[in-house]
């Protein structure tokens, strides 16, 4: 190639005017190794790049991010639903309405009555269960016996 | 479309992305997070791409974008350090030796270049589309795409001679 139109082309290059194909051009002349001395600076701008051009993307696509997705909330969606189904079917069965028939008294008297035994029965429960915090009053009276 | 099929359409240019990711970001594993990221965009968009002329060309913006974006919110973030391959560039007599071969001289010149004149580089010298294209993915008019070429390509001409005559004169 002569040298005449190499520097013709660089200087249309560097001008931003050249086409692909003048580019080519030079990048083959450039790859070449008989390269003018006085052009021989300019040859790394454009074996760079012819060279970076190899470059690949290496790394491994994976694409499944969406279908994942949405599978992911598919199945939370359907575990949500089955949850729902049970609670629903579980709180209806223990909160049926008992008819559980438990008498009635219709004499005032004998109604009060009932009332305060029923009363008497909790206070006794009760008394029991005050009862036995007793000890916890002697656990008290222990430590303060050794921690001083 | 299927999995398969996307893959084939864009295997021509998944190389092109990763390029022009790398060229702005230039951390290699940043550069592929980008470019997977793109590939992901692209393949939700699945169905509507049929509208679209050249999907390379929406690709290419996609991918412009998405890196100026991360460069900024790194930037406002505060954090300094774009490339995080420091430790392989000191490392190791093979690549002292290939940072010597003057042509990675010429990957740091472009990198050191404002980012659109970097961008313009990459898609004209490196890969080789023509300025109709780039105009279309930098949403500007060719001929401020020629001047910003052509100052890019004398500054790496001007850089690489004070490098070569560094040390002679």
């Amino acid at each position: 190639m002569e040298l005449n139109k190499i520097e013709k082309l660089l200087e249309k290059y560097f001008a931003a005017a050249t086409t692909i194909e003048e580019e080519k051009v030079l990048k083959d002349y450039f790859a070449s190794s008989n390269v003018a001395p006085i052009l021989v600076q300019y040859k790394p701008m454009f074996v760079y790049a012819v060279q970076t051009k190899k470059e690949q993307f290496t790394a491994t696509l994976s694409l499944k991010t969406k279908k994942r997705s949405y599978a992911v909330w598919l199945s939370v969606a359907a575990s949500v639903i089955v949850l729902l189904g049970v609670a629903q079917f579980t709180f209806n069965q223990y909160n049926k309405p008992q008819w559980q028939d438990l008498g009635t008294i219709n004499d005032p008297e004998i109604a009060f009555k009932e009332t305060q035994k029923a009363l008497d029965m909790i206070s006794v429960h009760v008394n029991k269960g005050i009862g036995s915090i007793k000890y916890i009053n002697e656990y008290e009276q222990t430590k303060n016996k050794i921690f001083k | 479309m299927h999995q398969k099929e996307f893959l084939q359409l864009v295997n021509p240019f998944k190389d092109k992305i990763f390029r022009i990711a790398k060229r702005l970001l230039v951390s290699v594993e940043e550069a592929e997070d980008a470019t997977q990221e793109v590939l992901v965009k692209l393949w939700n968009k699945n169905e509507s791409l049929n509208g679209y002329k050249s999907i390379e060309a929406l690709a290419m913006t996609m991918v412009k974008n998405y890196c100026l974006d991360q460069l900024k919110s790194k930037r406002a973030g505060n954090m300094k350090i774009v490339h995080n391959n420091y430790a392989d560039r000191e490392a190791g007599l093979q690549q002292k030796l290939e940072d010597k071969d003057t042509w990675s001289w010429v990957e740091k010149i472009i990198n050191n270049l404002p980012e659109q004149q970097k961008l313009i580089v990459q898609m004209r010298d490196i890969e080789e589309m023509e300025f109709e294209e780039i105009a279309k993915v930098l949403e500007m008019n060719e001929q401020a795409i020629r001047t910003a070429l052509s100052r890019a390509r004398k500054t790496i001409r001007e850089r690489m001679m004070k490098i070569q005559h560094y040390g002679i004169e």
